[in-house]
């Protein structure tokens, strides 16, 4: 969570930690961050974060969900406990540790559609894989062939960790994606 | 070690780096990792809502009581454990003991935790971290003993605390002796690094590194004693990142409903409204031992340099 905090802020916007209703009331838009997604939706479910988040993403609020919080934002996953949640932002299927253990967390250069020709340092930590995307949600990256980002309205997947890495690129485009959504709902 | 894969369409896959091992750390962040001896107190730590579980041979009460020299867990149980969760399995080793960590390895254990609460295998020499993929975790009681652990390859940190007590004034004190000499390397200037250096024996580049930063390159987690909600939420209070939890759980009258309230505890250690609605109708915790009238020689904390 810190390090996203410090990228939303080295690029330009007020964030702030988000573990209670009245923090998530307070927010115009939200990032998931990784993390172990089952220790997630135990604290959603617990501190009854998990209604007041279905509504937010019901209206349309704008989501940048990395590793584990794209799990917790998927339609389905494949392989998870039985009470993981799935809210259903993002139109797809993935799988929990699809890649392995940690032994097997790697980096490799992905080439992610709206940033541009230059290559983004892909950082993934027993990362979750993206097996089916559905129409509404559209891929913007893809390693080996499959799936690793994608975009669906102002929901912004990932399976790797953007925060990770000095390049801030990912999370200034989320800002632009939160800028267009706030415009439309003005409009 | 940074092992250099290439798929076959060019890809170029980096395993076994920095960033990736303390990484995992990264995400483990503001969350609990528990001690369990079997796959069905893994399977509780996960209803629990541990982000890891951390497999040993027996808990530190244990250790402590029967004595004997205590060793890497049975290679089967560690399978069990794997087999039986979800999250991220970490398991100890001796100090010193690389055979046992690349055994671990092996197994596919996800951490490996070079621990003092099992006997030293070597009393002069820690492991050769960088040489694994796998990512370590190591003790330290202050910022030297952090650092030096970390100039072997350590991607993470934890307090030693007095495991298998039940007290947390160990962990206390050594939180305290990490985050102060953080804030005293952050006040000198440049030219007093060396004789800082030398007075913590640390590596000078990270003592360089910390002057700058004002932050470890790792994780620090807290651990040694950890036994109630109020501890855990103490140790985040005075800048622990994490707990480790081993005793307090599975010594207590009521595992799962610890387990359940020390997770609250640390996520919401600022919120002593939470802290006290979790802490209500426990139980028991674990019995406490007191640390100051321990023999010398039944201390682990001094396991390790």
């Amino acid at each position: 969570m810190r390090e996203h905090l410090s990228a939303l802020a080295r690029a330009g916007a007020e964030a702030v930690g988000v573990r209670t209703v009245a923090e998530l009331e307070s927010v115009d838009a939200l990032v998931l961050p990784g993390g172990e997604s089952t220790t997630m939706c135990r604290l959603l479910r617990v501190y009854a974060l998990e209604q007041p988040l279905r509504e937010r993403l019901a209206a349309g609020m704008p989501t940048l969900s990395t590793c584990a919080g794209l799990i917790v934002l998927s339609r389905e996953v494949v392989d998870g406990r039985p009470d993981q949640l799935a809210l259903g932002a993002l139109d797809v299927v993935t799988r929990r540790n699809a890649f392995g253990r940690q032994v097997d967390s790697f980096e490799a250069d992905l080439h992610i559609e709206p940033l541009g020709v230059a290559p983004f340092r892909g950082v993934f930590i027993r990362a979750p894989q993206i097996e089916t995307t559905g129409d509404e949600a559209r891929v913007i990256a893809t390693l080996n062939g499959a799936a690793v980002a994608v975009e669906q309205g102002p929901h912004i997947g990932l399976c790797f960790h953007p925060e990770m890495t000095d390049d801030l690129r990912v999370h200034q485009h989320f800002l632009r994606v939160v800028d267009e959504a706030t415009e439309r709902s003005v409009a | 070690m940074t092992t250099e894969k290439t798929a076959s369409n060019g890809h170029q896959h980096a395993t076994g780096g920095d960033r990736v091992k303390r990484g995992l750390a990264e995400m483990l962040k503001g969350g609990v990792i528990m001690d369990v001896v079997n796959a069905e107190q893994a399977k509780i730590a996960e209803d629990a809502g541990a982000v890891a579980v951390m497999a040993l041979e027996r808990v530190p009460a244990d250790i402590r009581r029967d004595g004997g020299v205590a060793r890497m867990s049975d290679v089967s149980l560690i399978k069990d454990i794997i087999a039986a969760v979800t999250i991220p399995v970490m398991a100890k080793a001796r100090i010193g003991h690389f055979v046992e960590a690349q055994v671990l390895q092996a197994l596919g254990v996800d951490y490996v935790d070079e621990s003092e609460v099992l006997t030293p295998a070597d009393e002069e020499h820690h492991i050769d971290k960088w040489q694994f993929t796998v990512p370590f975790v190591c003790g330290a009681r202050d910022l030297g003993e952090a650092l030096r652990r970390i100039g072997e390859g350590a991607a993470m940190i934890r307090t030693k605390g007095e495991a298998g007590t039940g007290n947390v004034v160990e962990a206390v004190r050594h939180m305290r002796a990490v985050q102060g000499g953080i804030r005293r390397l952050q006040a000198l200037r440049r030219d007093e690094l060396m004789a800082e250096a030398k007075r913590l024996d640390a590596p000078y580049e990270l003592v360089q590194e910390i002057h700058e930063t004002g932050t470890l390159p790792v994780v620090n987690f807290s651990a040694g004693g950890i036994a109630t909600p109020a501890d855990a939420a103490l140790m985040m209070q005075l800048g622990a990142e994490g707990n480790f939890v081993g005793s307090g759980i599975f010594k207590s009258d009521d595992p799962l409903g610890y387990a359940k309230a020390i997770v609250a505890a640390t996520t919401y250690f600022d919120k002593p409204e939470v802290v006290a609605e979790v802490s209500a109708g426990l139980g028991h915790a674990m019995r406490g031992l007191d640390v100051a009238g321990m023999p010398k020689e039944e201390l682990l904390a001094t396991r390790g340099w």
